[in-house]
């Protein structure tokens, strides 16, 4: 019997040895351990051997048992690592082909520079106000001091649809419908976004372009208002360390009214092309609200005060971009909107 | 314009340099745009606003130096010896349009001899870029650059025998020969200067041909005349003429200045022409006004600059531009000198201050009122649209005019609204001359410029207005968002070529509607100009059209010279806005599995998708969470005229878990249903 044992245990050894899958010690434990296997079988004849005996080999074929399980599982094991380690092999891909080229897009950057002047002064108080784009000749000019025959009204060559209406050529008609909206509330402290037109087009003009265009009233505003408020903006929008000057300057409806420089964001300052050897950029009109402008908008200009103010996002897109023509802009050409 | 620093030396002592000038006077308003240097002189070139326009004089531009530096202003001489005769026996002057002419003054200076100016004089008219003449025409020109009074000067025996200016408007199909060599025909509106028989100059633009200083010319009329700066402005472009006269009457000069121009005109004639003035001058002035008073508080100064000036300081600084004050209880009257006719209210002479005082030595303050900023719902439902569509398109700007030809090119039929367009009155071109209804021409005009350009597979937005006549002042502005796509999902190895069509396009409307929380829509097949006929849509929403999506009409791809497809949508933004269901409640997540249930089916090809499903959705109310078309299949295996259609229904319950027999009992139900009403059959 024990011979027998023996004979078992040799063939198991050698299969075990063998087996290269998991499948095959599967098969090997069923055929020695399993209920029909040759331990159980032989450890089923032994009724007929003496107590002695039975006890012996009993305790041999069991030990055996034991150990043949471990040692099956432990190759399991090994076999499922290499299994593991040949897959992992298998699957390798290459990293440096490009991913799936996802269809996607971007905002224009004239959105992204308005969005970002918006935020800006969202931040101070501000809130959006907007207007029509084809205005009455009456809030595009009359009502901002400028009736007709206006010497100023040939600053800004107009588009007409008609004599009294007229594609809006900035953004301020808006300011009228505002004031004439909200007087006498206060305060007041709006920017206005949006199309404009004018009957320009070369290098650096565009029939279209978009302003964002500023007004704030109330009891007591001072052109020291105006000038903290836009050098704020202008230091947020561009650098902290922006040098900002105010010089006087004319439009007809503001007075005092001031023009907004920065240091050149190219060169900071020390003269470059862009902004003619001067190191300075003209970025922003503004000035303190004229007396007139307020009548017409419903208010006591001897009661309230205001700032207005008025950029062109086309030039802020320029300077924070360092696009060179005007003209890319409007062109929508993919190669330059898919930068943004 | 170009000043030479050497000149206006002459009226006012300057020890700054060139550049600390040019900051000087950049920095109080008069814009200077750059220096050159010119041998031993400078060159400032002045960028003067509006209404400043009295600085194009050089004796004013010298009052400014003369307020920032504390230098005495010096005033050129024009004290000149008359002779006996008197200027009446000469001329007579008469102002039939006093409207058009405030005043009208001239001189008459004997027995010159015309010959070159000086050369000192030759070199000042140069560098302010005005070429020499003659000594008499160059003393005309080189006093309108001192005083900003523009001059003319008349062949004194060239005028008719009547010797009388008559200042008119000119008549019916009247004509003048100008100095240019340009016959010009005058309208009814022109000012025109006479002889009493002819024109003899176009008023304050141009001299004529006929009276025009010759070499041999030994008398001369001068003339210092003040004209309407809006009627010179008319006629400068009516004619298409603009002169260093023009541009300053247009301005506007000081009719107070006509004298003094005149007399210094005469007094350099005799220094370099010779010659002898007769004594007087024939003036005319109709239009005189008293001088311009205006009250200003200091009080308010600080309260409108956020500034502690001083009362004395500001008195100060508006004495150093020469105006007069008068000390009043609580305000100082100001006269305001007539060569500034920009100054005329209180706020005006603020400016003066605030910019003599130093923009930059006001402090710099935010505004006290406490005041939250943001955004309306509806501004943040439009930003919500472009974050979106830009995940998925690149956003294009175009203009808002159009070509008239845009209807024709996407088959817009004739008298179809879209058609009915504003049009503008002076447009640059006819490409730009009318206002766009559609977005759908800018897109397709996007795409073919593009692919022209070798850029492929396309996919661009825009939201921007479009514009409608109507029976208000103004026509309606409508937003609309619109989207075009062309090609397919870029070329990649992983062979997955999405073709971007109709459905694409499609799923970026899902995609948008589902974020934006448009409900309850449907897509309607649906013929609309420019589209494909059999493959648009119109989009419904609780029966109310959001707009319009589908392939473009291969016809009008061709006039858009497009080579391949292309897809678009317009929807109308104020319409999402409306209709959008903004509140979100979430709903409770099923503790029970889902069953999922595949059936193909043989539809009639007319028979459409939301047709189908509309009829599983009636069959199994409750318990059935979703369907969707997973294939559509027709060729060998389907007979001619069906196509196989796959759903996959989604059954879910949130109080059990459900069992097979009950979705058996569904989907017979469902199946039974599609025959009965589509006749569709299980395949």
């Amino acid at each position: 019997m024990l011979s027998k044992l023996q004979e078992i245990k040799d063939r198991a050894e050698a299969m075990l040895q063998e087996a290269a899958s998991i499948e095959k010690l599967n098969d090997l434990r069923v055929r020695t351990l399993g209920r029909k296997g040759e331990i159980t079988l032989l450890l089923r004849s032994l009724k007929e051997l003496s107590p002695e005996e039975k006890a012996a080999l009993g305790q041999a074929a069991n030990q055996f048992k034991t150990q043949l399980e471990d040692m099956i599982s432990k190759k399991t094991e090994e076999l499922k690592q290499l299994e593991l380690q040949q897959r992992l092999e298998a699957e390798i891909i290459d990293v440096t082909l490009p991913g799936l080229p996802l269809m996607r897009g971007s905002k224009h950057p004239l959105t992204r520079i308005y969005e970002e002047i918006r935020d800006i002064f969202i931040g101070m108080g501000f809130n959006v106000a907007e207007g029509p784009e084809i205005e009455l000749d009456y809030y595009n000019f009359e009502a901002l001091n400028m009736p007709r025959n206006h010497p100023a009204r040939d600053m800004q060559d107009t588009f007409y649809i008609n004599e009294d209406v007229v594609l809006r050529t900035h953004t301020s008609p808006v300011q009228v419908r505002t004031m004439e909206k909200l007087a006498p509330g206060l305060p007041v402290r709006i920017i206005v976004p949006g199309k404009v037109y004018r009957k320009d087009d070369d290098a650096t003009h565009s029939p279209m372009f978009q302003q964002v265009e500023g007004l704030v009233l109330d009891s007591r505003i001072t052109l020291a208002d105006l000038k903290g408020t836009l050098m704020k903006f202008a230091r947020e929008m561009f650098d902290e360390d922006l040098k900002v000057r105010f010089r006087p300057s004319y439009f007809p409806f503001t007075e005092p009214s001031a023009e907004m420089d920065i240091s050149c964001v190219m060169c900071k300052g020390a003269g470059c092309r862009v902004c003619s050897q001067t190191g300075w950029l003209e970025i922003l009109g503004s000035g303190m609200v004229n007396p007139r402008v307020l009548e017409y908008g419903g208010y006591d200009p001897e009661k309230v005060t205001g700032f207005a103010f008025g950029m062109g996002i086309e030039r802020i897109a320029m300077l924070k971009y360092g696009i060179n023509d005007l003209r890319l802009f409007f062109d929508n050409d993919r190669r330059f909107l898919r930068q943004f | 314009m170009g000043v030479s620093i050497n000149w206006l030396n002459k009226y006012v002592d300057i020890d700054w340099t060139p550049e600390e000038l040019a900051h000087r006077l950049t920095m109080a308003g008069i814009a200077i745009e750059g220096v050159e240097e010119a041998g031993s002189d400078s060159i400032l070139e002045l960028d003067l606003t509006p209404n400043r326009g009295d600085c194009l004089g050089l004796i004013n531009l010298a009052r400014e130096v003369s307020a920032l530096n504390g230098k005495e202003l010096r005033i050129p001489s024009a004290d000149l010896a008359e002779n006996r005769e008197n200027i009446d026996d000469y001329i007579k002057v008469e102002i039939a349009a006093p409207d058009l002419c405030p005043r009208y003054a001239a001189r008459v200076v004997k027995n010159v001899e015309v010959k070159p100016s000086p050369e000192w004089m030759q070199n000042a008219l140069v560098s302010a870029g005005i070429r020499p003449i003659s000594n008499i025409v160059d003393v005309t020109n080189y006093v309108m650059l001192e005083t900003n009074q523009p001059l003319h000067a008349f062949d004194y025996d060239l005028l008719s025998k009547e010797k009388r200016i008559l200042v008119r408007r000119a008549e019916y199909q009247e004509n003048l020969t100008t100095l240019d060599g340009t016959e010009r025909e005058l309208d009814l509106d022109s000012l025109v200067i006479t002889d009493g028989i002819r024109p003899v100059a176009l008023a304050g633009i141009m001299g004529g041909l006929n009276t025009e200083i010759r070499d041999h010319t030994r008398m001369v009329l001068i003339e210092s005349a003040n004209f309407l700066n809006t009627n010179i402005r008319r006629t400068s472009k009516k004619q298409g003429l603009k002169s260093d006269s023009s541009v300053r009457f247009e301005k506007g000069v000081d009719p107070n200045g006509v004298i003094y121009a005149v007399n210094r005109a005469a007094w350099l004639i005799q220094e370099i022409a010779g010659g002898e003035a007769v004594k007087g001058i024939c003036d005319v002035y109709p239009g005189q006004k008293e001088a311009l008073k205006v009250n200003l508080r200091p009080d308010r100064v600080n309260y409108l600059l956020g500034t502690e000036i001083s009362s004395g300081e500001i008195k100060d600084i508006l004495s150093r531009l020469q105006f007069k004050i008068k000390d009043k209880k609580n305000y100082l009257e100001v006269e305001v000198p007539s060569y500034r006719p920009d100054i005329t209210m209180e706020a005006d002479l603020i400016e003066e201050v605030a910019r003599l005082y130093g923009y930059s030595n006001i402090p710099d303050t935010l505004p006290l009122t406490a005041n939250s900023g943001g955004l309306t719902e509806y501004q943040r439902f439009r930003d919500q649209i472009k974050e979106i569509m830009a995940s998925y398109c690149y956003e294009v700007i175009n203009y808002s005019f159009i070509s008239p030809q845009f209807h024709d090119r996407i088959m817009c039929p004739a008298g179809h609204p879209l058609g009915q367009v504003i049009q503008v009155a002076n447009p640059l071109s006819e490409e730009q001359s009318v206002m766009r209804t559609l977005l759908m021409p800018g897109l397709l005009e996007n795409i073919s410029k593009n692919l022209a350009r070798r850029n492929q597979n396309l996919n661009f937005f825009e939201m921007g207005a479009v514009y409608y006549p109507s029976h208000d002042r103004l026509p309606d502005e409508k937003l609309k968002l619109g989207a075009a796509v062309t090609g397919r999902v870029e070329l990649n190895w992983l062979k997955n070529q999405v073709p971007m069509d109709f459905y694409y396009l499609k799923g970026i409307v899902e995609i948008l509607f589902r974020e934006t929380g448009i409900r309850d829509y449907r897509f309607e097949a649906y013929q609309a100009a420019g589209y494909h006929p059999g493959r648009a849509a119109r989009i419904l929403c609780r029966d109310q059209e959001i707009g319009i999506i589908g392939e473009v009409h291969p016809q009008v791809l061709e006039n858009f010279e497009i080579n391949d497809s292309a897809c678009v949508f317009e929807l109308d933004v104020d319409t999402l806005f409306r209709l959008r269901e903004k509140k979100v409640m979430m709903e409770q997540i099923a503790k029970y599995p889902a069953v999922e249930r595949d059936i193909a089916v043989l539809l009639k090809n007319e028979v459409k998708a939301a047709q189908a499903i509309q009829v599983i959705k009636d069959s199994a109310s409750g318990l059935l969470q979703e369907v969707t078309v997973f294939d559509i299949y027709t060729g060998d295996q389907v007979p001619q005229g069906y196509k196989s259609t796959a759903f996959r229904l989604t059954f879910q319950s949130m109080e059990r878990t459900l069992v097979e027999a009950e979705i058996n009992v569904l989907v017979e139900t469902i199946l039974n249903n599609l025959d009965k009403e589509l006749q569709a059959r299980l395949r």
